[in-house]
Parts: structure tokens; sequence; C-alpha cells
């Protein structure tokens, strides 16, 4: 009998782990260009409630998280992405929230690694 | 009942609501009854800012928007499927299986550099571009061109340079070697010369409170060391220094990585100095004789897989001092401490000989699948020898230690939360007889800390620590300290600070100069716990502003400091009678109060400029009354001038250093009842002192350089007062206010593949 309850209460658990992971990690595309953009992208995921973690590769321009999915869900996190003016592979930026960008951020137009120089820039 | 109407009510007006604004659905893997639901897809409105995610049953909800029209569904493995919605409703969708992987899996990369984010705290790096600007010899030496450090000769016999932090001496910082406490206790007077400057990397100085991670010891401010590790360090480096006074230094460096993992590095360095020099032909050696052996080896682990780093160090010193008359002899000279009578003939002298070895072991773990979120454990054991003796006086320490610190770091919510947490032990075994007197004592103490740190990426940043200790002699106590920094606009950065440092004070190893003097030494007993005194006790504050520029396009800055040390206690050492010196709780106030103005700018290309201003005041009740801490020059002036020529390919270039050091006048202890030929002025007068470096990189491999200290030939004409008469009662090696050597060149090698 104990060990039945055990096992079901292992399971349980499993099942809950699976479902809900407490240190989520994902990675996915946004774009932008600078160390202004990766500072602005990565306080925005930070924002959303449950993401623990955020860094974003100026070169490769990969969004790395580590989230809590009891509390937040990858889509959150793209929309609050968004917001601040940087698109995501399945959202968009409104041409507002894109242009609210400091003008040398405009990845639109020429979306490459600007980073080094941009830093020297400053 | 009326509850029931609101919640009836309440359920229909948010089901209404949903029913008229949502677009709500499931997500499925097939089509067919046998359909299982897919969690963890994307919905979302093309080209717009609005998406969810399925949850566990495959179900979603997602706002309606008029702007709209085409809802995208895609899930990795499957399909995505457009459709057009004009209007809330409900929709069950079912993906069709892809072939193609649509999203590329990115291996997750481990940042090489991790992000370093504005201290709250006011931190100075000294990087090893800086070090080389003074290119001997020793970590006491490498602050010369750091005006935050002031650097003074101890006393009149040992050439040894002690540091001031904040117009407060060495004791009241802590130096830290790799974050382990290294000078402390027996080593307090020369431990900074034990370590010498081609081993340092970088050194991280902060003033005012520092962390409470690495204990309660500091006061004014903490010293780190970084020292170059196997992995990163050149595979040979060979460094030869010659000066005019004969002193030699050789450091020799070998690096080898074993395997991927496992590096090691032998690191040897020695110094010999046979030459007698005596410029101001008081009879005493202007620098002392000796030599010294200091062997380290290290080793390094690191497999960034798993998350492990680790470094494992064993270091042999052996230091011989020979100071005093030129004419002494230690084999045939040194007078009989048991049998004080003198016969006319004898010669003064000292000898300090030192025997160290340390060891220390690192450990830390980054879990690998948190990055934020990791392990350290530090600790170390040392045992410093030292025997010594001052003419009547001998003075023998022998100081056993032992130090282990965990640190857990994690976060709490998110990255911009974090904390530090963990234990600290200490043990620290000392057998010190100073004459026939013994002191012999054994401290221990067991801690815990928390210290919590807030990042608002750029705008503001916290750091808020708190520990507490229990140690057999300072009791139970609690140190709290707190830092603050906030960028009120672009390149500005203000910091505000506030902390407690505690410390049980080891006078005799901290005053040794005080040995080479017919001074009797008086402890004012009061039945405390350290030789019979109370604990140090004192609290910091400070303010500090840093403002980056532009000015004609080359870049610059200006900071300005002010920090108060004000005690609560300390153990005022009170030589203001010139035949005692009396060690005694304050009894009144006691504080150190330190302005400093820093100008950093780049005059021309690769012309750099460095420039500051420091007033200090720092006043004590003595029992004469409240007097200015002697010695210490209350304003000093500083300029630092560097030129680099341009690189070449191969790495070829010239570099020029200029340093200057202007000091006030300092306060003398008084010495006006002592008969009129060993009277000194009130004060001291003021005087320049200036450094110069030339440095030829050939190659990469290879470069040379030549300098200069003191060009303007300042000398202090009596460093040895009564040096007529050494077994006197006005003898006394320890006002010194003005170097002792005068202008003095030198030259050396680097080389390095």
């Amino acid at each position: 009998m104990k060990t039945t309850i055990l096992s079901v209460a292992m399971m349980l658990i499993a099942v809950l782990t699976y479902a809900q992971d407490k240190n989520k990690k994902m990675t996915f595309d946004v774009n932008g260009k600078c160390a202004m953009c990766k500072e602005r992208i990565e306080e925005a995921a930070l924002n959303v409630k449950g993401v623990k973690y955020a860094n974003w590769s100026i070169p490769t321009h990969q969004l790395d998280i580590i989230m809590d999915e009891r509390k937040t869900d990858a889509m959150k996190i793209k929309m609050a992405i968004v917001e601040v003016g940087h698109d995501t592979k399945e959202l968009k930026a409104t041409d507002e929230a894109y242009n609210s960008v400091h003008p040398c951020c405009l990845y639109r137009e020429d979306n490459s690694d600007d980073g080094q120089h941009h830093g020297n820039k400053q | 009942m009326n509850k029931y109407i609101i919640v009836i009510l309440m359920t229909l007006l948010s089901g209404l609501a949903f029913s008229q604004e949502k677009v709500e659905g499931v997500v499925l893997d097939s089509e067919g009854a046998n359909a299982l639901s897919l969690s963890g897809a994307n919905v979302y409105w093309q080209d717009s800012q609005t998406g969810v995610v399925t949850d566990f049953d495959g179900k979603f909800s997602i706002p309606y928007l008029k702007e709209f029209n085409r809802l995208i569904i895609s899930y990795v493995g499957f399909e995505s499927d457009t459709l057009t919605i004009n209007e809330p409703k409900t929709i069950r969708v079912s993906l069709k299986p892809s072939n193609e992987l649509d999203e590329v899996v990115v291996q997750q990369q481990r940042d090489a550099i991790q992000k370093t984010y504005f201290s709250p705290q006011n931190v100075i790096t000294v990087n090893s571009d800086e070090l080389l600007k003074a290119a001997c010899c020793n970590l006491a030496e490498s602050f010369e061109t750091n005006p935050a450090i002031d650097v003074n000769l101890s006393d009149g016999l040992t050439g040894t340079k002690q540091i001031q932090m904040l117009g407060l001496t060495s004791p009241y910082l802590l130096i830290t070697q790799e974050n382990i406490p290294m000078v402390r206790g027996a080593s307090q007077a020369y431990g900074l010369t034990f370590t010498p400057g081609t081993w340092i990397e970088s050194i991280q100085i902060t003033k005012g409170a520092g962390s409470v991670v690495n204990g309660y010891e500091s006061i004014s401010g903490q010293i780190n060391t970084e020292l170059v590790k196997p992995l990163t360090d050149n595979a040979v480096f060979v460094n030869g220094y010659a000066n005019q006074n004969g002193r030699y230094e050789l450091n020799t460096h070998f690096n080898r990585k074993l395997t991927e993992k496992w590096s090691t590095g032998l690191y040897i360095h020695g110094n010999k100095r046979t030459q007698i020099e005596d410029d101001n032909e008081d009879g005493f050696l202007d620098a002392p004789l000796g030599e010294q052996l200091n062997v380290m080896n290290r080793w390094q682990y690191q497999d960034a897989e798993k998350g492990f780093v680790s470094f494992f160090n064993v270091r042999f010193l052996n230091d011989e001092k020979q100071v005093g008359q030129v004419d002494f002899n230690p084999d045939t000279y040194r007078v009989d401490v048991g049998n004080r009578s003198l016969s006319g003939a004898e010669v003064w002298g000292s000898e300090i000989n030192t025997r160290r070895f340390d060891t220390s072991l690192k450990l830390g773990y980054v879990f690998p699948e948190l990055p934020f979120q990791s392990f350290g454990f530090q600790t170390s054991y040392s045992y410093h020898k030292q025997d010594s003796y001052f003419g009547f006086r001998t003075y023998d320490i022998n100081h056993e230690s032992l130090y282990s610190n965990l640190i857990f770091n994690s976060i709490i919510g998110d990255t911009r939360n974090k904390f530090k947490t963990g234990i600290t032990f200490a043990y620290d075994g000392y057998d010190e007889i100073v004459t026939a007197t013994d002191y012999s004592r054994v401290d221990n103490s067991v801690g815990a800390f928390f210290e919590y740190s807030y990042e608002n990426l750029e705008k503001v940043s916290l750091t808020a620590g708190l520990r507490v200790d229990n140690h057999n002699r300072l009791g139970t106590f609690v140190t709290p300290r707190f830092h603050i920094r906030y960028t009120p606009w672009d390149k500005g950065s203000l910091r505000g600070s506030f902390g407690r440092g505690k410390r049980a004070a080891n006078i005799f190893a901290e005053n040794q100069q005080l040995f080479a003097s017919a001074r009797t030494i008086n402890i004012a007993d009061s039945g405390g716990s350290v030789y019979g005194l109370e604990p140090e006790d004192a609290w910091n504050y400070g303010v500090s502003f840093l403002q980056g520029f532009n000015f004609l396009n080359r870049k610059g800055d200006i900071s300005l400091d002010y920090y108060i040390t004000d005690f609560e206690n300390q153990i005022v050492v009170d030589w203001e009678t010139p035949q005692e010196v009396s060690f005694y709780n304050l009894d009144g106030d006691s504080s150190a109060k330190s302005f400093q103005i820093e100008l950093n700018y780049e005059l021309l290309k690769r012309l750099n400029f460095r420039t500051s201003y420091k007033f200090y005041d720092v006043s004590t009740d003595y029992k004469s009354g409240s007097l200015q801490k002697p010695l210490l020059a209350q304003d000093r002036f500083f300029i630092n001038l560097g030129y680099e020529t341009e690189a070449k390919e191969n790495g070829s270039q010239w570099k020029f250093d200029y340093t200057l050091h202007s000091m006030g006048k300092k306060r003398l202890p008084d010495t006006s009842s002592n008969p009129v030929e060993y009277q000194l002025a009130e004060f001291s007068s003021p005087y320049n002192h200036m450094n110069a470096q030339i440095t030829k990189v050939f190659s990469k491999n290879i470069e040379v350089y030549l300098g200069a200290e003191n060009l303007s030939d300042i000398q202090q004409s009596n460093p040895v007062l009564g040096a007529n008469d050494p077994f006197g009662p006005n003898f006394d090696t320890t006002i010194v206010f003005a170097p002792i050597m005068g202008r003095m060149f030198y030259g050396g090698f680097r080389f390095k593949i």
C-alpha cells in the first residue's frame, strides 16, 4: 500500500515537473543590433513576472531565457519584447513601438551585428 | 443570498466579456477522435504584438483584435496554420505534422566574459598595464601610480613601504589574495613585500566599507589581488631587474596546460641586495641587506560543461633582512640580550628573518542549467614564522592561520535581485614573544553572512550585507554594510556607503618599527581581551561622484569622494613622548576624514593624464590632547603622465611614464623634551617626489625598461635620531617623513613566450 502511494506521489511529482518547470530554459530569436538593444531586450524580458534570467547575444541575436513556467510562457515574454520595439519570429513590433527605440538601434534598416562599433561610439 | 447574486452576476459578466472580446479554442495534433492536445503551441495575430501559448490541455484564449484578422498557430514539428478570423469565436485547430524542423535548436553557448554591471561599491581596478608603470618590485610598490593609496616608508631602517588608504594604515584595510585574507596578523608589517609584482594579474581597490562576504575586519577599505592564472599566463616568462643600489630581482614563470581541464604553473622569485649603501653618512644602512626566495605552484582545474572551476596553491617563502649600522656583523657583534651591560665596542644591528608556508584551495561550482546559481568554497592554511631582534630587543612571532569560507550565490525572482550567503570559519594561533614577555594566544571565530544586491541594469544598484560573528575575544557582534549607486544622467555615477568593521589589533606586529628605538613600551591594561585592551571598532561612511565626459573628442572622467571613519574604540599608538610608546584604549574621539578629487583625461592620442588632490583630517584624542596623526601629509597632490607610441604589427612600441607626488608638511611626533641636538621641528617641509620610466617593447616576446626613482633627489638627512649613540636614550628610527634613498636608476627586461 505504502509503495503504491509513494509511486503515485512520485508520478504526480514527475508529471508536475514535466508540466511546470520552475527553471525552464529556452532560446529564441529577437531582432536588434547593439549593446543598447541588448539592455532594452533583457530588461523587457526580466520585467515579465517569472523570468529569472535573460541574456541576449549581439552576434547571434538569440535570447536565452530561464523562466518559471508556472508563472509565464514564451509568448508573454515575446509580447513584452515587441512592446519595447524588438521583433520576434512570431510577433512584430508596431511602427510606434519600433520608432521608440534609440535612432542608432533601428535594426530593420540594417539588421547586422555592430555591437563593437556601436559600443565605441557611445 | 445577496452574495450569491453577486457571484452569479460576476460570472455572467465575465462570461459575456469573454465571448465578446476573445478568440478561444483548442489546438490538437491531428484530426479525428484520437487527437491529442498540443500544449505550448504559439497562437498569435500575424504582424501584431499579441500572442499566447496553449495551456496544458492545448487550450488558448487570445484577445480579438479588429486590426488583425490572420491568426497563426505554430508548433515545433508541425506545419503552421493561418486562419482568417473576423469575429470573436471558439475554434478547434488541428495541425499537420511537418517533416521539416522549422526551428533550429541552437546549442547553448556559455559567455566567455561575465557581464559586469556597474558596481555599487567604489572599486578601482588596477590592471596589468598600470602595474607595469612601476616596474619594481612587489605588491607594496604597485600603488605608486594610483592616487587612492598612499605609499610611505614605515621606518628608517628596513626600507619597507607601508600603504595607507583614507588616511589609515594597512591594518585597517582588508588585504586579500583572490578573496582570501592574506596580509594580516604576523605578516602585517612586511606581508605586502611577499607578493612579487610579476605574480599580480590585477588589483581591485574598494574604498570605504567593503563587502561582508570576506569578513568583518575591513574598516577603511579592501584591496584584493588577483594572481596570474596557469591557463592564461605566458608559457614562459622571465623578468630581471637591477638597480644602482645593488638590488637584484629575478622572476620566472612556467605554465603548462596538461589536459583540457588541468593546467599548472610554477612561479619562482628571488631577490638579493648585498651592496652597502649609506648615502647620508649616519653610519646606518639606508636599505637592508637581504635576500628572498619565494616559490609558488598553482594548479587550475576547469570544466565548463559541468560547471567546475578550482585552484590549488602552495607557496613557500624565505626572507632575510639585516639592518642597522654599516659595520654590523651578526656573527660577531650581536649584543647579549640577557646581559644588558655594554663594553662600548658594540655595534647596533638587527635581523628580521621570515619563513612562511601558504596553501589554499578554491572550488567553484556553477549550476550548468542555472548560470546565476553557484557555490564557492575557499580554504587556506598558512604558517608564518618571524624571528627578529632590534639591538637589545627580540621579537619572535609564529602565526598559524586557518580560514574557510563557503558561499552560495543565487537570485530572488530574477537576476536583478541576487544574494550571497554563507558561513566563515577562522582560526589564528599566535606564539608571540617580545623580549622576555610571552603574549601567545589563540583567536577563533565562526560567522554567517547574507548579502543582497539589486541591479536595475543601468539606473540603480545597491548591495546590503549583514554578518554575525562569534569570536572568542571580540564576542558576538553584527557587521552591517551598505552600498548604493545611482546614475542620475549619462556617464554620471553617484555612490554612497556605510559599514562597520571590528578587529583585534596586533599591536606589536603592526608597529614593529617601534622596536628599533630606545622607547619603552607601555600597555595601559584595561582588563580587555586583546593584550589587555579592547577590540577596535569603527564605522565608515562615504559618498562619491564620478562623471565621465568627452572633451574635444577625447575621453576623460572626474571623480570626487569624501569618507569619514569614526572610531568607537581604537588602540591609540601614542609616541608623543620621545622616550616612550604607549598603547591605550581610545578615550574621546578619533576620526579620519578624507577628501579626494581626481581627473583622468587623454590629452593627446595615447597621452594619458591623471591628476588628483587629497586632503586628510585624521585626528585622535591622545592623553596629551587632540592631535593630527603624525607623519601624515594633510595635503597631497599627484600627477601621472603616460604616453605610448602606436604599436607596430609585431607589437613593438615605446612607453613613457612620469609620476609626481607632492607632499604637504607632516606633523612630527613631539620631541621637545629631548636634548636640543635630538629635537625636530614641529612640522616637516613639503617636498616633491618624482619617478619616470621608459619601456621599449621590441616584440611580443621581449621588452626592456629603464627608470629612475626620486628624480629630484629628496633625502631626509636624519632618518635615525641619535645615530651616534644607538644604545643611548635618544635612539629613534621611527620618525621618517621623506625618502632615505636619493636619486636611483634601475633597469630590467621581460621575456615571454
